[in-house]
């Protein structure tokens, strides 16, 4: 037991199928997405479910923009991405904030907990104040216990309230990134 | 080569193109594109971008996947497409049958003290979308060319992408409603009816 792993392995953790059970049950219709590691298991699941149409990003602002469109004609949508993808959004969520649209992004975190690139740190530590800066209401997760009830939060805050909302995903819950692998 | 004689003037072609439009549902991106929308009249079925350049387009996918039963019809500039333009990926990826794209190129930044864009220089929109994977593009020069695209623009199996080439002539500045609630709340009170209020 020596030689126990401190990283997280957790090989299927369960809190992306609560994640995706969380959207259903919110009946959130369109979901898109800049792929990252600790989103891939739901990113499957999105493409597998027929009733949720899943859009690829060449760019997370697109996602701010297509998740206008998608409210305008009726449908409720969530935006999947990783920390560093937040600093491409900045000015797109000026859309979401001027026509009081709702937004519900999920950020997987990385330049927090453990980080090993240090490329990360800048974007990362600057995640939720640029957020906050940019107008949106922001929850940062540490504990897999919490995610589906905060996500549940958070979508009825962007839907009911019609506000843009982040629900952070921690790296502490995603987990380090091995780079002996 | 001698570059092409641009002819076509914006308030034209917008007044061509949405005599047309039925029950069209448009997008329009900021600047000269969204004044030109209000320029050819105002209506319900209107979304007029005032910012977030860049994304008009997206915006366009967004509204066409919710709405598929509704032709979409998103109007822009070459500088907001270019500053969007990986959305041609995006939208050809997830080829939308009900969405048309069209660009009113005047070959400059229109809002900004006329710098020129990158298609004077060579860049090719159409050319882009096409290697993108829309299925139909144009690239539009005369009335006649014009003539030949509107009903591809409501019509033709989407994704489509449209460019026209527009001149720099002076024309009025014709502005919308601005505030982004109202527009939101209206536009929406359009397509959905009463279930916007839910």
């Amino acid at each position: 037991m020596a030689a126990k792993a401190r990283t997280k392995k957790a090989k299927s953790p369960a809190w992306p199928g609560e994640i995706f059970k969380t959207l259903k049950d919110n009946d959130i219709a369109q979901v898109s997405y800049v792929p990252d590691a600790g989103h891939a298991e739901l990113i499957r699941r999105c493409h597998a479910d027929n009733r949720i149409k899943t859009t690829r990003l060449t760019t997370e602002e697109e996602g701010i923009a297509l998740a206008l469109g998608a409210w305008l004609g009726g449908d409720r949508s969530a935006l999947l991405m990783q920390s560093s993808g937040v600093g491409n959004c900045i000015n797109m969520l000026s859309v979401i904030v001027e026509t009081r649209s709702p937004l519900l992004m999920l950020v997987t975190m990385r330049g927090e907990w453990g980080e090993f690139n240090p490329w990360q740190i800048p974007m990362g530590q600057s995640t939720q104040k640029s957020l906050e800066d940019a107008g949106m209401i922001v929850y940062h997760v540490d504990e897999p216990a919490e995610l589906a009830e905060t996500l549940h939060a958070a979508t009825q805050i962007a839907f009911n309230s019609y506000r843009g909302v982040a629900v952070l995903i921690g790296q502490r819950i995603v987990g380090f990134k091995d780079w002996r692998k | 080569m001698a570059a092409k004689k641009i002819t076509l003037n914006r308030r034209d072609v917008v007044s061509r193109i949405l005599k047309d439009r039925g029950d069209a549902l448009l997008v329009t991106g900021l600047g000269s594109s969204t004044w030109d929308a209000a320029a050819a009249g105002d209506h319900a079925n209107n979304f007029y971008l005032w910012g977030g350049m860049g994304g008009a387009a997206a915006t366009g996918l967004g509204l066409a996947r919710a709405q598929p039963d509704r032709r979409v019809l998103v109007v822009t500039g070459d500088g907001e497409m270019l500053m969007g333009i990986g959305s041609l990926a995006t939208i050809a990826v997830a080829a939308p049958e009900n969405l048309a794209v069209c660009v009113f190129d005047n070959q400059h930044y229109g809002e900004t003290g006329m710098q020129d864009t990158h298609t004077g220089h060579g860049v090719d929109l159409a050319g882009m979308a096409a290697a993108a994977g829309f299925g139909t593009t144009r690239t539009v020069w005369t009335k006649k060319e014009l003539e030949a695209a509107v009903p591809t623009l409501y019509e033709q199996k989407g994704p489509v992408f449209v460019t026209v080439k527009v001149n720099t002539d002076y024309v009025p500045m014709i502005l919308p409603m601005r505030d982004g609630t109202a527009i939101r709340a209206r536009f929406r009170e359009a397509v959905l009816g009463d279930k916007a209020f839910d």
